[in-house]
């Protein structure tokens, strides 16, 4: 599914990522950890193809594809969903309209036929069941005045509607409370499937308590400075990331 | 804006879509502007006397006081002197009489209007619009008007108007806009050709959107026409204006006069959607807009609401106001205002407070991109009767790209204590985040510009009338492509 291969990125002349090798195979999920400035969020925007994440060497494969030559609208097209840190807000734009445009726009690329409005309130509200959201957050313009686990489930919710082949979900779980976590938990699980894989980029092992990996990495100044099982996570929660730090360096 | 982006946006500038020009003959006044130009339109339309006595008074005044002052500079446009020697002020196709029915409109016209969307044939037309098409400043076709004349309600050429409604003509002409108004408005009264005019009775309320087409298609001529509304006491009419223009390598001048007049409890909605020619990429060409429109709330109670979405021209200057007369008078100003590429608008209001406990909410949404300038210039006076007036006004502007500009100009006057004077201004930008975010999802570049755009103008679009609104978010996303540079 996806192939990163020796890959290093530049933000603004400087180098970030320092030859990342990481592979995830279809259905798999595979966490990310880090301290922070480590470079996790430069990993999520380089794939998801933002301008200025230069890639300097190594390259990207998505499903056999060069990821570099696509625009980042054609990678969404073909399934690559970003979940935002930081979400931004759009004014006057409500969630109902931006996300059929976005559900719109996949479909063309796939060829399938479009939603008309009824068809899509329809397919919106199971999914909404699925993440127990009412559809008030998404008759509100995009994001504005959101609390912070607010806009991160409507991240979650706007995966689930577009249907990714490859999920980057950075830091989904800060800010969200117990509760909500437990639903946006089971929410990706329902997600997980043979033809969906995802990187999920995380702080805290609670989230992969819910959210069982098959692998986890950790990043350390643009590195992965260690792969293991989901042990690693429990073993980085007790030892904390100076003791990585130490080996990274 | 990053790099990518802009390119993604420039590759798919689409051209303006109305440019193309009707082979049509057309009968003109000789070139120039003198008291004989104005004694041949009068004559042209078989005007009554006292009509060509005010056409004569306007054109005295502008010629003699107004002229050797030279044309307004206050407004935020830079443009090269005008020669109106050097210009045509009269010109329509040549028919021989006017056309009595739809049946009697040459099919050359009939077909330009289809090609601009706007099928004159009543049964082809949406329920619920009555047109009146005026091809360079003549009235071609009226719709619906036998259907709107069992309700008492006039809606015509003002050509025609003058002969069959002398008296109403007479009495409102003039009455909200005077002959000596401003440069432009004055020059308008002195050769106005043609423009609408409606009438609706006491206690009426039109049961369909009236609305003007305006088409330049002549070249080198200028286009001044006239719309007279009054709504009498009790009644509703909701009024539409469209226009397009020709692409011509040279610049047009467009000076319309718009007035309105509302009686007690009475309600104007005027929506206008401008999309006149806006010159090219380089600011060769375009139509300057320059227009005098004012709304009088006379009666108690009444109301006068102004929409308007400017994407064209190369330059715009006006400022639809209302006077608040009546006690309990409601003015409205919602205005969505597009400069891109090398466009000028300088647009506004001004809301005049005289009665008791009148409101008025103006909300402006300016933006520019290209090296678009974009300013707001609104006024809002509170004179010392006008006990318990209120006024709130918003003002936001959004930047696309860096070398354009947005501008706001506020001017307030509060001559009573009770008054309550509300002003909130905002400039944004879109961001490169909210770009990628869009993008992200699976829009485009452009098409996520146009939704950021759509979204930022939402509170004005949702004030005009459906059909109009859809045409208008589509209008704003065309307009934009391109933009970013
Ligand atoms: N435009 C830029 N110019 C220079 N350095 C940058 C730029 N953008 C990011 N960086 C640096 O790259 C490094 C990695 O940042 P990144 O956002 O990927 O970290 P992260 O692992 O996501 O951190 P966090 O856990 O805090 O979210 C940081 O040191 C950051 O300061
Ligand atoms: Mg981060």
């Amino acid at each position: 599914m996806l192939e990163i291969k020796n890959l290093h990125v530049e933000v603004d002349g400087k180098e970030i990522l320092h030859g990342i090798d990481l592979s995830l195979a279809a259905g798999e999920v595979h966490a990310v950890m880090g301290p922070n400035g480590s470079g996790k969020s430069t990993l999520a925007y380089v794939l998801a193809g933002r301008d200025g994440y230069d890639i300097t060497k190594g390259e990207v494969l998505f499903q056999g594809k060069n990821l570099a030559e696509m625009s980042p609208e054609e990678r969404a097209r073909e399934g690559v969903f970003l979940g935002f840190q930081y979400p931004v807000e759009i004014p006057g734009v409500s969630g109902l309209s931006f996300l059929k445009a976005a559900v719109n726009e996949v479909r063309k690329h796939r060829g399938i036929k479009e939603l008309d409005a009824i068809e899509f309130l329809k397919f919106v509200r199971a999914k909404l069941k699925m993440l127990e959201m009412g559809d008030d957050l998404l008759k509100r313009p995009i994001n504005v005045g959101f609390s912070g686990g607010e806009k991160k489930r409507v991240e979650v919710l706007q995966m689930a509607v577009l249907e990714p082949r490859l999920a980057i979900m950075d830091e989904t779980d800060s800010g969200l409370d117990i509760d909500a976590l437990k639903i946006v938990s089971s929410g990706i699980n329902a997600l997980r499937g043979l033809d969906r894989s995802m990187l999920l980029i995380t702080h805290y092992q609670r989230l992969l308590g819910y959210v069982v990996p098959d692998k986890v990495h950790i990043l350390s100044g643009g590195r992965i400075v260690r792969s293991g099982g989901k042990e690693l996570a429990l073993e980085l929660e007790e030892k904390g990331y100076a003791v990585l730090g130490a080996d990274a360096a | 804006m990053a790099s990518s982006t802009v390119e993604t946006l420039q590759s798919v500038i689409q051209p303006y879509k109305h440019g193309f020009v009707t082979e049509i003959e057309s009968e003109r006044a000789p070139k120039g502007l003198n008291e004989d130009t104005v004694r041949f339109i009068s004559a042209k339309k078989d005007e009554p006397a006292w009509l060509l006595e005010w056409r004569l008074k306007a054109f005295r005044y502008w010629r003699d006081r107004m002229l050797p002052e030279g044309d307004p500079t206050w407004a935020r446009v830079t443009y090269p002197k005008i020669d109106f020697q050097d210009a045509y002020y009269y010109s329509a196709p040549k028919t021989k009489e006017g056309p009595k029915s739809l049946d009697e409109v040459d099919p050359e016209l009939l077909r330009t209007y289809e090609k601009l969307g706007i099928p004159l044939k009543e049964q082809e037309r949406l329920q619920g619009i009555a047109v009146d098409a005026v091809f360079d400043s003549v009235s071609v076709a009226t719709t619906y008007k036998a259907k709107l004349g069992e309700m008492g309600i006039v809606f015509c050429s003002f050509s025609e108007a003058v002969k069959t409604h002398p008296e109403l003509i007479r009495q409102y002409l003039g009455s909200v806009v005077p002959y000596s108004d401003n440069f432009y408005a004055t020059l308008n009264s002195a050769v106005f050709s043609d423009g609408s005019f409606v009438y609706i009775p006491p206690g009426v309320r039109c049961p369909m959107e009236l609305s003007t087409y305006f088409r330049i298609n002549a070249a080198e001529t200028g286009q001044f026409e006239r719309t007279l509304i009054v709504a009498d006491k009790g009644s509703y009419v909701s009024y539409l204006e469209g226009c397009t223009a020709p692409m011509r390598d040279e610049n047009q001048l467009h000076a319309a006069v718009v007035e309105l007049i509302t009686l007690d409890d009475a309600t104007i909605k005027y929506s206008t959607v401008q999309n006149w020619y806006p010159g090219d990429e380089n600011g060769k060409g375009g139509i300057y807009n320059f227009v005098t429109k004012r709304g009088a709330c006379r009666g108690v109670n009444s109301k006068i609401s102004w929409t308007q979405v400017e994407t064209g021209s190369a330059i715009t200057w006006k400022y639809p106001s209302c006077i608040l007369q009546g006690d309990n008078s409601v003015g409205e100003f919602y205005s969505v205002a597009v400069t891109n590429n090398r466009q000028q608008a300088d647009t506004g209001t001004k809301m005049i407070h005289m009665g008791k406990n009148t409101r008025s909410t103006i909300v402006s949404k300016g933006i520019s991109a290209g090296h678009g300038q974009n300013t707001y210039r609104g006024l809002v006076r509170v004179s010392p009767k006008a006990e318990g007036a209120r006024n709130h006004t918003q003002c936001d502007s959004l930047l696309i790209g860096d070398k354009c500009g947005a501008h706001t100009v506020p001017y307030i006057e509060v001559k009573n204590r009770s008054a309550k004077v509300e002003h909130e201004a905002t400039t944004s930008k879109i961001s490169d985040d909210q770009l990628f975010y869009c993008r992200q999802r699976g829009l485009s570049a452009e098409d996520a510009v146009s939704m950021i755009v759509n979204g930022f103008c939402r509170e004005v679009l949702k004030e005009l009338p459906m059909e109009f609104a859809v045409e208008a978010q589509k209008l704003l996303g065309i307009s934009l492509e391109g933009s970013v540079g």
